[in-house]
């Protein structure tokens, strides 16, 4: 399903933080967000998965505004991965994940057949088949995020949210999880610290600058040695990967962009 | 032990992986169903006099059947003061557990309890007023004790509410701060007036309602704390996965379809009004609230939909156990039960949380 945002503006205690944003991800595309700290990355996608109301412009899902949905409407086709790590309440994985039928059931309604299959089916596109029991609080970090992902899954959304998935990952599990992201063939919106990451799983990027979209296109248009000193501040060259062929940004880590 | 953790090894499944968590919530009633039954009959033989069980049923069947009471028995004691106190000590500890399950939910912490938004402070004060300022004070509003407790918590209820709900509303530091602040406040108040309290009789009576007790039981007070806690636990269990998906964090109960404020507000009033119940009737009894909700979820884990009614049937054992100990630990006095529960409840948490933390 495609999802796209149009004209987004978002103040947050009367501060404008977000202003004119627009962007797009085509049906089963990947779609990333990448800009510097407080750019207005996750504020974009916090109105997307309906934890902001925005204060002008619509996000669309299919062509319905998802404002016109009710909230449980609207999770049966968004599904989303926060930066919040939640708390230690003795939740066990399976428990975790079984949350995202959430907005499948009606109060007092128990687990039925479909519910337990799209769990257990969830666990197993993670690699998490046998891990339903463990404490989800004793879990490494990777394996956290992976319950995570499972239980965004195990929602059967139509479009999926994450908002830096890989933060504190070591490169193994970041790649793990691009990897499983990749192979949902879902569309999706991907908020992304790391560039290279983002050039070679993104589709599409959108570049946010001071809570305005100042580029968009594929990584290889977007992500020039302009923009990233522009942007981010950096100077870079951009090359090509030597093994896949995506661009590839080698960033000058001993001075800023202009110095 | 070793033996059923094998068989759950072998047999782990999908369909035996649902059913772990439930199992043990099945377990966990199986067992503490009968429990209190045993608790509430031991709670009404055992006494500064002892009632033989034989006595017991009859004098219980005489009063159920609205029979008169045999004259030379022990039937007014078991019948008038015995079966509603055992009755509203389970209703008390049930409605206990209950409360601090949603409250720890709600402020997404673990070390919540029932009294922490306040709500027992504004009661408080409300019964201390009603003591030392005497039936001159009650009288003019016509309240009683529990009334003038209710009114208080109310009372605090509404500044609380005030507070929490603005700047964007109801986000768990804003109920914290508002209970812990309007609380001590409150308390402050409470505190004066046991200072000003008329003789020691009074000061005593202040006491004993403040460190919680159940020596007021009656049947017609029963009612209303049992209805409470029944409509209580129909609506939090209505909203017990909303609960589950707000353990992860407003933006993912947010995502989950979970409308995020309101359903706070909504607990805030479920949970406020059960306290202001729950204190008008027995005063602030410590400690049930924070370890009730601990020690069920280490045996049927987290999730709302098993743990509420767990917590309120282990909540109510607890409290009959605990008000027989208040009882009968020493001859000729009776401890108030906030005591009991503190020498008894805080060692209980402290010996689970470190058999936990062997295990982990």
């Amino acid at each position: 399903m495609r999802i796209a945002i149009e004209d987004l503006d978002v103040a947050l205690s009367g501060r404008t933080v977000v202003s004119g944003v627009g962007l797009v991800a085509e049906d089963g595309e990947i779609a990333g967000l990448v800009g510097p700290n407080g750019s207005g990355k996750s504020t974009v996608l916090r109105t997307v998965y309906r934890h902001l109301r925005p204060h002008a412009g619509r996000v669309l899902l299919g062509g319905a505004d998802i404002r016109s949905l009710t909230a449980v409407q609207s999770a049966r086709q968004v599904a989303a991965l926060p930066q919040e790590r939640g708390s230690d309440f003795e939740l066990s994985v399976r428990e975790i994940v079984a949350m995202g039928r959430t907005p499948y059931k009606r109060a007092f309604a128990g687990e039925d057949r479909t519910d337990t299959e799209r769990v257990t089916a969830a666990l197993a596109q993670v690699g998490m088949a046998g891990a339903g029991r463990r404490r989800f609080s004793a879990l490494s970090g990777g394996e956290r995020q992976r319950v995570l992902l499972a239980r965004a899954l195990a929602q059967d959304p139509k479009v999926l949210v994450l908002d830096e998935p890989t933060n504190h990952l070591d490169v193994r599990h970041q790649v793990e999880l691009l990897t499983l992201l990749r192979a949902q063939r879902r569309t999706t919106l991907l908020a992304l610290h790391d560039l290279n990451a983002a050039a070679s799983v993104c589709d599409r990027l959108h570049v946010l600058h001071d809570g305005s979209v100042v580029a968009s296109g594929t990584p290889r248009e977007v992500l020039t040695p302009e923009l990233l000193a522009e942007v981010f501040g950096v100077r870079a060259a951009v090359v090509e990967h030597p093994l896949t062929g995506d661009p590839l940004i080698a960033f000058d880590h001993r001075a800023p962009a202009g110095v | 032990m070793t033996a059923t953790a094998a068989v759950g090894q072998e047999s782990e499944g999908p369909v035996r992986e649902r059913e772990h968590g439930a199992a043990a919530a099945r377990w966990a009633c199986a067992v503490l169903a009968p429990a209190l039954l045993l608790a509430l009959t031991a709670s009404v033989c055992l006494g500064s006099s002892q009632v033989p069980l034989g006595e017991v049923w009859s004098a219980v069947a005489r009063g159920v059947s609205g029979g008169d009471p045999v004259p030379g028995t022990q039937d007014l004691i078991v019948w008038q003061l015995r079966v509603p106190r055992a009755l509203l000590a389970a209703v008390v500890g049930a409605g206990l557990g209950l409360v601090g399950t949603a409250v720890q939910a709600l402020v997404r912490n673990p070390l919540a309890d029932p009294y922490l938004l306040g709500i027992s402070s504004g009661a408080s004060l409300g019964a201390v007023a009603a003591i030392v300022l005497g039936a001159g004070a009650g009288g003019l509003l016509g309240l009683g004790l529990s009334s003038a407790a209710f009114a208080g918590a109310l009372a605090s209820f509404a500044l609380v509410w005030a507070m929490a709900r603005r700047g964007g509303g109801f986000s768990p530091l804003r109920l914290v701060l508002a209970g812990v602040g309007i609380g001590q406040f409150l308390s402050g108040f409470t505190h004066y007036l046991v200072l000003q309290a008329g003789d020691d009789q009074q000061t005593h009576g202040v006491l004993f309602w403040l460190m919680g007790s159940l020596g007021g039981a009656q049947w017609s007070g029963l009612a209303l704390p049992a209805a409470a806690v029944l409509l209580g636990l129909a609506a939090l269990l209505a909203r017990a996965r909303a609960l589950n998906a707000l353990l992860m964090g407003d933006e993912t109960a947010a995502s989950l379809g979970v409308e995020v404020t309101r359903l706070r507000r909504e607990l805030f009033v479920v949970t406020s009004v059960l306290t202001g119940v729950l204190v008008s009737v027995s005063g602030a009894i410590g400690f049930v609230g924070l370890m009730v909700p601990h020690a069920c979820r280490m045996v049927v884990g987290g999730d709302h939909r098993r743990l509420l009614p767990v917590a309120a049937l282990f909540g109510a054992v607890l409290l009959v156990v605990v008000d027989l100990v208040a009882r009968t630990a020493l001859p000729d006095q009776e401890l108030p039960v906030g005591v009991v529960t503190a020498l008894i409840g805080a060692p209980t948490l402290l010996y689970l949380l470190d058999q936990r933390l062997e295990k982990a």
